[in-house]
């Protein structure tokens, strides 16, 4: 059954914690309940998105830089 | 005037702002703007509006392609780069004046050398204006960083040459914490900026942060006296006056000349703001930095001298001379700013972006208002949290303090967090009423006082 990892908050995305720094995840990774996958920034402020299930990270839905709405999928797990 | 169509480089509350200035100088205007901020205040009151990206800063307001596009499709003579994004940004003004367009802002020679840390200090000490003792420059040697640190005396600050923000500093309070922070804070600034150049400088304890603005146009230059923003919360002005709280006669004077003569001594054109710290201890004023652009709390400067700092930058850097003489410009009264920010008190001002459901403006004399609101209006998560500033003028201090008060509890913003409830304990605070704080004050008092930030104050 296909799981999808939602943002929490209104923002812009991030998969890596810096423009110089590798992603935190790719398809293809074992996620574990915690692990952060990704970086919400509201107003400037930066927030952990922290994974709420486990599984195998299948697809991202939600681009690096992208605007995002609280509540939208960010990425599948399988 | 020798432009006729002004392009705003800016979003917000400081579009706003341009926008009026523009108008009142007979000026069209064109608002560039983010796929976010299509329902923008500026946007609705701007001549015309050009989408310039997604909205992410870095692919919109950032993006000088597009922004330099804007304006040829426009046909803009001019750009305001407002504070923020693009506006201290030396090859955006060398773009906009090679395509032949009239660059609100020094030039970029000027934005270069006061941008650069180092530099800036070296000009600074040429026009005579005294800087924060320390390395004047690289410190590469070892040997030489240590008598360098026990000529200016601990603490030391060790900055890194090419950092900027806060980050890459570390303080060493004895020699032997200094030979162990020094080649942690080489490599962190190698990895970080790319460049592990170091310099040092004395820490001042306990100052007020006081700024003194300019305008000049290229040849004369002229100061509007000072403004003292030590109410800071993460290196973030919240809380703005002009004149400083406290400032004998005397210093206020030296500080003023002193910023004449470094606007004077680099040819500087448009308003700027030069940065300084004051020890009220010991009575020295240390210059910080140069901020090339308007600032955010420009306002209480145009409350307490009746000048329109934004109208007069537009006049001088499209070519007009200086209109005013030194002598002309005159302090009257006391001017505070608040900074009216989407963020929740009670909860670490954690941000919270919205709609803005109810909106109530305060009015009556000697209060303004500069803000993007209007009810409806949903505030975007992708840019910084300010909303609005809050500004009262009156006669002294004391009666400006008792008007912010009053004004606040005026002000309502539904459906957002606000920091109103803050500005309200603070408009309350004896320490603040006394004008005895520092740049290290309002962290502490956050900290002591955080129980009371969690609810909204209605009458007392």
């Amino acid at each position: 059954m296909t799981k999808q990892l939602l943002s929490p908050l209104p923002g812009t995305f991030y998969r890596r914690p810096s423009p110089d720094q590798p992603n935190f995840k790719e398809v293809g990774d074992t996620v574990a309940v915690g692990d952060v996958i990704g970086l919400i920034e509201v107003m400037k402020s930066f927030n952990e998105v922290q994974a709420d299930q486990a599984g195998t990270l299948t697809a991202f839905i939600a681009d690096d830089e992208e605007p995002v709405m609280a509540g939208q999928p960010l990425a599948e797990l399988a | 005037m020798a432009i006729t169509k002004l392009l705003v480089a800016n979003r917000g509350e400081i579009a706003v702002r341009i926008i009026r200035a523009a108008r009142e100088l007979g000026l069209k205007t064109v608002q560039v703007h983010s796929a976010a901020d299509t329902e923008s205040l500026a946007v609705r009151m701007a001549d015309e509006a050009v989408n310039i990206g997604p909205p992410i800063a870095s692919k919109s307001y950032l993006n000088i392609a597009n922004i330099l596009k804007a304006a040829a499709d426009t046909g803009a003579d001019a750009v305001h780069p407002g504070y923020g994004f693009l506006a201290e940004n030396a090859d955006f003004a060398d773009a906009v004046e090679a395509a032949g367009l009239v660059w609100i802002g020094p030039n970029g020679g000027a934005i270069r050398v006061m941008g650069d840390k180092v530099a800036a200090r070296v000009a600074a000490e040429a026009a005579g204006v005294p800087v924060v003792p320390g390395s004047d420059g690289r410190i590469d040697d070892p040997d030489r960083a240590r008598a360098v640190a026990l000529a200016i005396g601990f603490p030391v600050m060790i900055k890194a040459a090419a950092g900027g923000g806060g980050r890459g500093i570390r303080i060493a309070n004895d020699m032997d914490e200094f030979d162990r922070l020094i080649p942690q804070a080489s490599a962190e600034a190698k990895s970080a900026f790319g460049d592990g150049g170091l310099y040092l400088e004395k820490v001042i304890e306990r100052a007020r942060h006081i700024e003194v603005q300019i305008l000049g146009d290229g040849t004369r230059a002229i100061h509007l006296f000072e403004r003292e923003c030590s109410l800071q919360r993460r290196r973030q002005k919240v809380w703005e006056e002009a004149p400083s709280a406290q400032l004998p006669q005397p210093m206020r004077e030296k500080l003023c000349a002193s910023a004449v003569a470094l606007a004077k001594a680099v040819g500087y054109r448009g308003a700027g703001t030069l940065e300084y710290l004051y020890d009220d201890a010991t009575g020295h004023f240390y210059f910080i930095e140069m901020n090339t652009r308007i600032q955010v709390e420009h306002p209480v400067t145009e409350m307490v001298t009746g000048v329109d700092l934004v109208r007069e930058m537009i006049r001088v850097c499209a070519g007009e001379p200086l209109r005013y003489r030194q002598e002309d410009i005159r302090l009257s009264g006391h001017s505070i700013e608040v900074r009216i920010c989407a963020e929740d008190p009670a909860r670490n001002f954690q941000p919270g972006p919205g709609t803005v459901t109810e909106l109530t403006v305060p009015g009556g004399g000697g209060v303004r208002f500069d803000t993007m609101l209007y009810p409806g209006y949903q505030v975007p998560p992708f840019y910084d949290s300010l909303l609005g500033k809050l500004i009262v003028w009156d006669e002294n201090r004391s009666a400006a303090i008792t008007r912010m008060a009053r004004a606040l509890e005026e002000l309502h913003v539904g459906g957002l967090p606000t920091t109103r409830s803050l500005h309200q304990l603070l408009a309350r605070d004896p320490e603040v009423q006394a004008g005895a704080f520092h740049t290290r004050w309002l962290e502490p008092w956050l900290e002591r006082n955080a129980h009371k930030l969690g609810t909204e104050e209605t009458k007392a």
